[in-house]
Protein backbone atom coordinates (compact mmCIF):
# COMPACT_ATOMS: atom_id res chain seq x y z
CA UNK A 1 0.00 0.00 0.00
CA UNK A 2 1.42 3.41 -0.88
CA UNK A 3 0.56 6.54 0.32
CA UNK A 4 -2.27 6.96 -2.36
CA UNK A 5 -3.97 4.75 -0.38
CA UNK A 6 -3.29 6.46 2.96
CA UNK A 7 -4.86 9.56 1.25
CA UNK A 8 -7.77 7.85 0.13
CA UNK A 9 -8.83 6.60 3.43
CA UNK A 10 -8.13 9.72 4.62
CA UNK A 11 -10.47 10.67 2.11
CA UNK A 12 -13.19 7.92 3.54
CA UNK A 13 -12.64 8.99 7.03
CA UNK A 14 -13.80 12.79 6.17
CA UNK A 15 -16.66 11.61 4.75
CA UNK A 16 -17.70 9.96 7.83
CA UNK A 17 -16.83 12.34 9.69
CA UNK A 18 -18.91 14.83 8.12
CA UNK A 19 -22.08 12.39 7.41
CA UNK A 20 -21.69 11.82 11.52
CA UNK A 21 -21.65 15.19 12.09
CA UNK A 22 -24.11 16.38 9.39
CA UNK A 23 -26.43 14.29 11.10
CA UNK A 24 -26.19 15.01 15.15
CA UNK A 25 -25.74 19.08 14.51
CA UNK A 26 -29.20 20.16 14.26
CA UNK A 27 -27.51 24.04 13.81
CA UNK A 28 -27.57 24.79 10.01
CA UNK A 29 -24.30 26.45 10.04
CA UNK A 30 -22.22 23.27 11.69
CA UNK A 31 -24.49 21.57 8.79
CA UNK A 32 -22.97 23.47 5.90
CA UNK A 33 -19.32 22.76 7.71
CA UNK A 34 -20.44 19.33 7.66
CA UNK A 35 -21.39 18.90 3.82
CA UNK A 36 -17.83 20.81 2.98
CA UNK A 37 -15.86 18.45 4.96
CA UNK A 38 -17.79 15.30 3.25
CA UNK A 39 -17.09 17.37 0.06
CA UNK A 40 -13.75 17.49 0.36
CA UNK A 41 -13.32 13.74 1.63
CA UNK A 42 -14.64 13.08 -1.73
CA UNK A 43 -12.58 14.81 -3.57
CA UNK A 44 -9.40 13.31 -1.48
CA UNK A 45 -10.51 9.99 -2.31
CA UNK A 46 -11.19 11.00 -6.42
CA UNK A 47 -7.44 12.47 -6.71
CA UNK A 48 -5.81 9.84 -4.54
CA UNK A 49 -7.15 7.12 -6.66
CA UNK A 50 -6.38 9.25 -9.78
CA UNK A 51 -2.97 8.83 -8.44
CA UNK A 52 -2.60 5.37 -9.21
CA UNK A 53 -0.79 5.28 -12.92
CA UNK A 54 2.47 3.67 -13.60
CA UNK A 55 4.45 6.61 -14.41
CA UNK A 56 5.34 9.20 -12.66
CA UNK A 57 2.74 11.86 -13.52
CA UNK A 58 -0.36 11.54 -12.13
CA UNK A 59 -4.06 11.40 -14.25
CA UNK A 60 -5.32 14.87 -15.13
CA UNK A 61 -8.88 13.94 -15.15
CA UNK A 62 -9.32 13.43 -11.74
CA UNK A 63 -7.80 17.11 -10.82
CA UNK A 64 -9.84 18.92 -13.15
CA UNK A 65 -13.09 17.13 -11.58
CA UNK A 66 -12.31 18.26 -8.07
CA UNK A 67 -11.11 21.57 -9.64
CA UNK A 68 -14.76 21.58 -11.01
CA UNK A 69 -15.95 20.38 -7.80
CA UNK A 70 -14.50 22.80 -5.14
CA UNK A 71 -15.90 25.58 -7.45
CA UNK A 72 -19.29 24.32 -7.14
CA UNK A 73 -19.00 23.61 -3.72
CA UNK A 74 -18.03 27.25 -2.96
CA UNK A 75 -20.87 28.65 -5.15
CA UNK A 76 -23.54 25.44 -3.43
CA UNK A 77 -22.04 26.68 0.31
CA UNK A 78 -22.71 30.75 -0.75
CA UNK A 79 -26.35 29.69 -1.13
CA UNK A 80 -26.91 27.71 1.61
CA UNK A 81 -25.30 30.56 3.53
CA UNK A 82 -27.98 32.80 2.15
CA UNK A 83 -30.62 30.90 2.83
CA UNK A 84 -29.49 30.45 6.37
CA UNK A 85 -29.67 34.09 6.83
CA UNK A 86 -33.16 34.23 4.95
CA UNK A 87 -34.37 31.52 7.50
CA UNK A 88 -33.44 33.14 10.52
CA UNK A 89 -35.11 36.30 9.25
CA UNK A 90 -38.07 34.72 8.36
CA UNK A 91 -38.75 32.15 11.29
CA UNK A 92 -35.70 33.54 13.87
CA UNK A 93 -34.33 30.25 14.63
CA UNK A 94 -30.97 28.63 13.43
CA UNK A 95 -31.15 25.60 14.33
CA UNK A 96 -33.72 22.40 12.98
CA UNK A 97 -36.12 21.28 15.34
CA UNK A 98 -35.33 18.76 17.84
CA UNK A 99 -36.46 15.88 16.49
CA UNK A 100 -39.06 13.76 19.53
CA UNK A 101 -39.48 10.60 19.85
CA UNK A 102 -43.33 10.04 20.60
CA UNK B 1 -43.13 6.85 27.14
CA UNK B 2 -41.89 7.11 30.49
CA UNK B 3 -38.49 9.59 30.58
CA UNK B 4 -36.49 6.34 31.31
CA UNK B 5 -37.90 4.76 28.55
CA UNK B 6 -37.09 7.70 26.60
CA UNK B 7 -33.76 7.88 27.75
CA UNK B 8 -32.74 4.18 27.11
CA UNK B 9 -33.93 4.23 23.80
CA UNK B 10 -32.23 7.29 22.69
CA UNK B 11 -29.16 6.01 24.13
CA UNK B 12 -29.93 3.10 21.82
CA UNK B 13 -30.27 5.28 19.10
CA UNK B 14 -26.90 6.98 19.18
CA UNK B 15 -25.26 3.29 19.48
CA UNK B 16 -27.14 2.28 16.36
CA UNK B 17 -26.39 4.97 14.77
CA UNK B 18 -22.66 5.02 15.21
CA UNK B 19 -22.34 1.35 14.64
CA UNK B 20 -24.08 1.88 11.36
CA UNK B 21 -21.79 4.99 10.37
CA UNK B 22 -18.84 2.71 11.60
CA UNK B 23 -20.14 -0.28 9.07
CA UNK B 24 -20.23 2.59 6.51
CA UNK B 25 -16.99 3.70 6.77
CA UNK B 26 -15.43 0.27 6.79
CA UNK B 27 -17.71 -0.77 3.67
CA UNK B 28 -15.84 1.81 1.96
CA UNK B 29 -12.20 1.82 2.98
CA UNK B 30 -12.55 -2.07 2.08
CA UNK B 31 -14.03 -1.01 -1.68
CA UNK B 32 -11.13 1.87 -1.65
CA UNK B 33 -8.68 -0.86 -1.02
CA UNK B 34 -9.85 -3.80 -3.11
CA UNK B 35 -8.79 -1.60 -6.12
CA UNK B 36 -6.04 -2.35 -8.01
CA UNK B 37 -2.66 -0.95 -7.30
CA UNK B 38 -2.06 0.29 -10.78
CA UNK B 39 -4.70 2.18 -12.87
CA UNK B 40 -3.73 3.46 -15.85
CA UNK B 41 -7.21 5.96 -16.24
CA UNK B 42 -7.20 8.29 -18.84
CA UNK B 43 -3.17 9.20 -18.14
CA UNK B 44 -2.10 8.23 -21.56
CA UNK B 45 -4.97 9.60 -23.81
CA UNK B 46 -5.00 12.78 -22.62
CA UNK B 47 -0.78 12.90 -22.87
CA UNK B 48 -0.80 11.90 -26.23
CA UNK B 49 -3.52 14.41 -27.28
CA UNK B 50 -1.36 17.62 -25.95
CA UNK B 51 0.10 18.51 -28.89
CA UNK B 52 -3.60 19.38 -30.98
CA UNK B 53 -5.29 20.84 -27.66
CA UNK B 54 -2.92 23.96 -27.85
CA UNK B 55 -1.77 24.21 -24.13
CA UNK B 56 1.10 22.37 -22.36
CA UNK B 57 -0.36 21.93 -19.04
CA UNK B 58 -2.53 18.52 -18.90
CA UNK B 59 -5.05 19.93 -16.57
CA UNK B 60 -5.71 23.38 -18.41
CA UNK B 61 -6.19 21.00 -21.64
CA UNK B 62 -8.28 18.60 -19.59
CA UNK B 63 -10.36 21.67 -18.12
CA UNK B 64 -10.43 23.74 -21.18
CA UNK B 65 -10.28 21.41 -24.48
CA UNK B 66 -11.12 17.86 -23.89
CA UNK B 67 -13.85 18.31 -21.26
CA UNK B 68 -14.48 21.73 -22.31
CA UNK B 69 -18.23 21.22 -21.71
CA UNK B 70 -18.23 20.52 -18.14
CA UNK B 71 -16.46 23.89 -17.69
CA UNK B 72 -18.96 25.30 -19.30
CA UNK B 73 -21.80 23.70 -17.59
CA UNK B 74 -19.86 24.96 -14.39
CA UNK B 75 -20.17 28.72 -15.04
CA UNK B 76 -23.53 28.23 -15.74
CA UNK B 77 -23.51 27.07 -12.04
CA UNK B 78 -21.66 29.72 -10.75
CA UNK B 79 -24.20 32.10 -12.36
CA UNK B 80 -27.32 30.10 -10.97
CA UNK B 81 -25.98 30.27 -7.66
CA UNK B 82 -25.93 33.86 -7.64
CA UNK B 83 -29.03 34.06 -8.72
CA UNK B 84 -30.09 32.17 -6.23
CA UNK B 85 -28.56 34.44 -3.68
CA UNK B 86 -29.34 37.12 -5.54
CA UNK B 87 -33.46 36.41 -5.12
CA UNK B 88 -32.80 35.67 -1.65
CA UNK B 89 -32.82 39.44 -0.77
CA UNK B 90 -30.93 42.43 -1.27
CA UNK B 91 -27.48 42.96 0.43
CA UNK B 92 -27.19 44.08 3.47
CA UNK B 93 -27.43 47.82 4.48
CA UNK B 94 -23.85 48.80 3.86
CA UNK B 95 -22.31 50.41 7.35
CA UNK B 96 -20.43 53.64 6.46
CA UNK B 97 -17.64 52.26 8.79
CA UNK B 98 -14.45 53.32 7.31
CA UNK B 99 -11.17 51.15 7.25
CA UNK B 100 -8.65 51.35 10.15
CA UNK B 101 -5.28 52.06 9.17
CA UNK B 102 -4.10 49.08 8.65
CA UNK B 103 -6.78 47.62 6.58
CA UNK B 104 -6.16 50.49 4.56
CA UNK B 105 -2.48 49.97 4.16
CA UNK B 106 -3.36 46.79 3.03
CA UNK B 107 -5.30 47.17 0.69
CA UNK B 108 -3.36 49.69 -1.29
CA UNK B 109 -0.78 47.55 -0.99
CA UNK B 110 -2.54 44.37 -1.73
CA UNK B 111 -4.97 44.37 -4.21
CA UNK B 112 -2.99 45.91 -7.48
CA UNK B 113 -0.28 43.22 -6.45
CA UNK B 114 -3.45 40.62 -6.21
CA UNK B 115 -4.37 42.04 -9.45
CA UNK B 116 -0.83 41.50 -11.15
CA UNK B 117 -0.51 37.76 -9.33
CA UNK B 118 -4.30 37.20 -10.88
CA UNK B 119 -2.89 38.06 -14.70
CA UNK B 120 -0.07 35.91 -14.38
CA UNK B 121 -1.61 32.84 -13.01
CA UNK B 122 -4.32 33.06 -16.01
CA UNK B 123 -1.03 33.84 -18.36
CA UNK B 124 0.89 30.85 -16.96
CA UNK B 125 -1.95 28.20 -16.44
CA UNK B 126 -0.95 27.52 -20.21
CA UNK B 127 1.84 25.77 -19.34
CA UNK B 128 1.97 25.57 -15.39
CA UNK B 129 0.14 25.10 -12.33
CA UNK B 130 -2.79 28.06 -12.83
CA UNK B 131 -5.56 28.60 -15.33
CA UNK B 132 -8.66 30.34 -15.33
CA UNK B 133 -9.57 29.24 -11.68
CA UNK B 134 -6.91 30.24 -10.25
CA UNK B 135 -6.84 33.44 -11.12
CA UNK B 136 -10.36 34.34 -11.00
CA UNK B 137 -10.51 33.39 -7.21
CA UNK B 138 -7.76 35.65 -6.86
CA UNK B 139 -9.52 38.64 -8.31
CA UNK B 140 -12.06 37.45 -6.15
CA UNK B 141 -9.61 37.86 -3.50
CA UNK B 142 -8.81 41.05 -4.20
CA UNK B 143 -12.73 41.85 -4.59
CA UNK B 144 -13.35 41.08 -1.15
CA UNK B 145 -10.77 43.22 0.03
CA UNK B 146 -12.15 46.09 -1.41
CA UNK B 147 -15.80 45.30 0.32
CA UNK B 148 -14.34 44.63 3.40
CA UNK B 149 -12.62 47.97 3.37
CA UNK B 150 -16.15 49.79 2.63
CA UNK B 151 -15.03 50.70 -1.31
CA UNK B 152 -17.98 50.25 -3.26
CA UNK B 153 -18.00 50.55 -6.95
CA UNK B 154 -20.39 53.97 -7.82
CA UNK B 155 -23.61 52.98 -8.43
CA UNK B 156 -24.21 53.58 -12.41
CA UNK B 157 -21.59 50.34 -12.68
CA UNK B 158 -23.75 48.41 -10.51
CA UNK B 159 -26.45 48.04 -13.06
CA UNK B 160 -25.47 46.83 -16.57
CA UNK B 161 -21.59 46.88 -16.21
CA UNK B 162 -21.94 44.21 -13.19
CA UNK B 163 -24.19 41.97 -14.95
CA UNK B 164 -22.24 42.53 -18.37
CA UNK B 165 -18.91 41.14 -16.29
CA UNK B 166 -20.91 38.54 -15.07
CA UNK B 167 -21.97 37.11 -18.34
CA UNK B 168 -18.94 37.62 -20.00
CA UNK B 169 -17.45 33.96 -18.88
CA UNK B 170 -19.89 32.14 -20.10
CA UNK B 171 -21.02 34.23 -22.83
CA UNK B 172 -17.75 33.80 -24.11
CA UNK B 173 -17.28 30.16 -23.96
CA UNK B 174 -20.96 29.75 -25.70
CA UNK B 175 -20.22 32.14 -28.57
CA UNK B 176 -16.93 30.42 -29.45
CA UNK B 177 -18.54 26.93 -29.29
CA UNK B 178 -21.18 28.27 -31.49
CA UNK B 179 -19.48 29.94 -34.04
CA UNK B 180 -17.39 27.11 -34.21
CA UNK B 181 -20.39 25.45 -34.60
CA UNK B 182 -20.90 27.33 -37.42
CA UNK B 183 -17.80 27.11 -38.72
CA UNK B 184 -17.17 23.43 -38.49
CA UNK B 185 -20.28 22.10 -37.97
CA UNK B 186 -18.94 20.88 -34.44
CA UNK B 187 -19.73 22.72 -31.21
CA UNK B 188 -16.42 23.53 -29.22
CA UNK B 189 -14.45 21.75 -31.62
CA UNK B 190 -11.15 23.76 -31.79
CA UNK B 191 -9.13 23.34 -35.13
CA UNK B 192 -5.70 22.87 -33.74
CA UNK B 193 -3.96 25.66 -34.61
CA UNK B 194 -6.06 28.18 -32.89
CA UNK B 195 -6.78 26.04 -29.88
CA UNK B 196 -3.65 28.11 -27.61
CA UNK B 197 -5.50 31.54 -28.69
CA UNK B 198 -9.29 30.37 -28.28
CA UNK B 199 -8.43 28.52 -24.94
CA UNK B 200 -6.60 32.11 -23.81
CA UNK B 201 -9.91 34.19 -24.79
CA UNK B 202 -11.95 31.99 -23.11
CA UNK B 203 -9.80 32.08 -19.54
CA UNK B 204 -9.05 36.07 -19.77
CA UNK B 205 -13.37 36.22 -19.86
CA UNK B 206 -13.64 33.02 -17.42
CA UNK B 207 -11.45 35.18 -14.97
CA UNK B 208 -13.51 38.01 -15.26
CA UNK B 209 -16.45 36.47 -14.70
CA UNK B 210 -15.21 33.76 -11.95
CA UNK B 211 -13.82 37.03 -9.82
CA UNK B 212 -16.42 38.94 -9.99
CA UNK B 213 -19.25 35.81 -9.27
CA UNK B 214 -17.19 35.24 -6.56
CA UNK B 215 -17.04 38.49 -4.92
CA UNK B 216 -20.91 39.23 -5.49
CA UNK B 217 -21.38 36.06 -3.63
CA UNK B 218 -19.38 37.42 -0.68
CA UNK B 219 -21.86 40.68 -0.96
CA UNK B 220 -24.69 38.42 -0.06
CA UNK B 221 -27.18 39.88 -1.77
CA UNK B 222 -28.78 41.74 -4.88
CA UNK B 223 -26.45 45.21 -4.99
CA UNK B 224 -28.78 48.17 -3.55
CA UNK B 225 -29.28 50.45 -7.07
CA UNK B 226 -30.39 53.33 -5.06
CA UNK B 227 -28.34 56.25 -4.03
CA UNK B 228 -26.28 56.41 -1.62
CA UNK B 229 -24.64 58.89 0.49
CA UNK C 1 10.81 6.53 2.14
CA UNK C 2 10.37 6.67 5.99
CA UNK C 3 9.99 10.31 5.51
CA UNK C 4 7.54 10.20 2.96
CA UNK C 5 5.58 7.94 5.24
CA UNK C 6 6.05 10.18 8.31
CA UNK C 7 5.33 13.47 6.64
CA UNK C 8 2.09 11.71 5.05
CA UNK C 9 1.30 10.49 8.02
CA UNK C 10 1.52 13.37 9.80
CA UNK C 11 -0.51 15.37 6.91
CA UNK C 12 -3.13 12.62 7.63
CA UNK C 13 -3.36 12.78 10.97
CA UNK C 14 -3.28 16.82 11.05
CA UNK C 15 -6.46 16.25 8.19
CA UNK C 16 -8.53 13.92 10.49
CA UNK C 17 -7.92 15.56 13.82
CA UNK C 18 -8.62 19.26 12.12
CA UNK C 19 -11.81 18.03 10.64
CA UNK C 20 -12.57 16.29 13.77
CA UNK C 21 -12.45 19.81 16.22
CA UNK C 22 -13.73 21.76 13.54
CA UNK C 23 -16.74 20.11 13.99
CA UNK C 24 -17.22 18.74 17.85
CA UNK C 25 -16.09 22.61 18.40
CA UNK C 26 -19.02 24.30 20.89
CA UNK C 27 -17.95 28.08 19.52
CA UNK C 28 -18.73 28.70 15.99
CA UNK C 29 -15.81 31.03 15.66
CA UNK C 30 -13.61 28.59 16.38
CA UNK C 31 -14.87 26.16 14.33
CA UNK C 32 -15.19 27.97 11.10
CA UNK C 33 -11.07 29.05 12.09
CA UNK C 34 -10.53 25.73 12.11
CA UNK C 35 -12.37 24.90 9.01
CA UNK C 36 -9.96 27.72 7.13
CA UNK C 37 -7.11 25.84 8.77
CA UNK C 38 -8.38 22.56 7.50
CA UNK C 39 -8.56 23.72 3.90
CA UNK C 40 -4.99 24.95 4.37
CA UNK C 41 -3.64 21.37 5.48
CA UNK C 42 -5.73 20.24 2.89
CA UNK C 43 -3.71 22.18 0.27
CA UNK C 44 -0.40 21.02 1.54
CA UNK C 45 -2.30 17.49 0.78
CA UNK C 46 -3.05 17.59 -3.18
CA UNK C 47 1.13 19.32 -3.32
CA UNK C 48 2.04 15.44 -1.91
CA UNK C 49 -0.71 14.03 -4.35
CA UNK C 50 1.07 15.90 -7.15
CA UNK C 51 -1.86 17.97 -7.64
CA UNK C 52 -0.73 21.59 -7.72
CA UNK C 53 -3.55 22.80 -9.85
CA UNK C 54 -6.14 21.56 -7.26
CA UNK C 55 -3.74 22.92 -4.30
CA UNK C 56 -4.08 26.63 -5.77
CA UNK C 57 -7.82 26.14 -6.11
CA UNK C 58 -8.38 24.55 -2.62
CA UNK C 59 -6.10 27.35 -0.90
CA UNK C 60 -8.18 30.24 -2.42
CA UNK C 61 -11.71 28.84 -2.74
CA UNK C 62 -11.85 26.05 -0.73
CA UNK C 63 -10.00 27.44 2.35
CA UNK C 64 -9.76 31.57 1.85
CA UNK C 65 -13.29 31.84 0.29
CA UNK C 66 -15.57 29.37 1.72
CA UNK C 67 -13.55 30.79 5.01
CA UNK C 68 -14.44 34.25 4.03
CA UNK C 69 -18.33 33.44 3.22
CA UNK C 70 -18.58 31.69 6.23
CA UNK C 71 -17.21 34.32 8.76
CA UNK C 72 -19.54 36.59 7.02
CA UNK C 73 -22.93 34.57 7.51
CA UNK C 74 -21.52 34.45 11.35
CA UNK C 75 -21.18 37.84 12.09
CA UNK C 76 -24.77 38.59 9.96
CA UNK C 77 -25.99 35.51 12.68
CA UNK C 78 -24.92 37.48 15.26
CA UNK C 79 -25.38 41.44 14.56
CA UNK C 80 -29.44 39.61 14.28
CA UNK C 81 -28.64 38.33 17.82
CA UNK C 82 -27.42 41.54 19.11
CA UNK C 83 -30.41 43.62 17.79
CA UNK C 84 -32.98 40.95 19.63
CA UNK C 85 -31.29 41.15 22.61
CA UNK C 86 -31.06 45.05 22.48
CA UNK C 87 -34.51 45.00 21.68
CA UNK C 88 -35.22 42.97 24.47
CA UNK C 89 -32.80 44.94 26.84
CA UNK C 90 -34.96 47.99 26.18
CA UNK C 91 -38.47 46.62 26.10
CA UNK C 92 -37.39 45.46 29.47
CA UNK C 93 -36.58 49.13 30.55
CA UNK C 94 -39.87 50.03 29.30
CA UNK C 95 -41.69 47.80 31.38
Amino acid sequence: MNTVFLYALVGVGLFTLGLYALIVHTHLLRKILAVNVMGSGVFLVLVALGGRTPGASPDPVPHAMVITGIVVAVSATALALALLLRVRAETGRTRLPEERLE
Amino acid sequence: MSAADHKWSSLALRWVRLLLLLALAGGLAYAVLSLPDQAIGLNDQVRSNMETSGVHNPVTAVLLNFRGYDTLLEMGVLLVALLGVWSLGAAAAHRRVGPGPVLSFLVDGLVPMMILMAGYLLWVGAAAPGGAFQAGSVLAAAGILLLLSSKRLPVRLMRWPLRFALVLGLGAFVAVGVTLLSVSGLFLQYPPGLAGGLILFIEAAATLSIGVTLAALFLGGRPEAGPRR
Amino acid sequence: MILQWGFDGMLAIALLLLAWRALRSPDLFTAIVLFIAFGLVMALAWVRLQAPDVALAEAAIGAGLTGALLLAALARLNDLDDNINDSHAVDAEKK
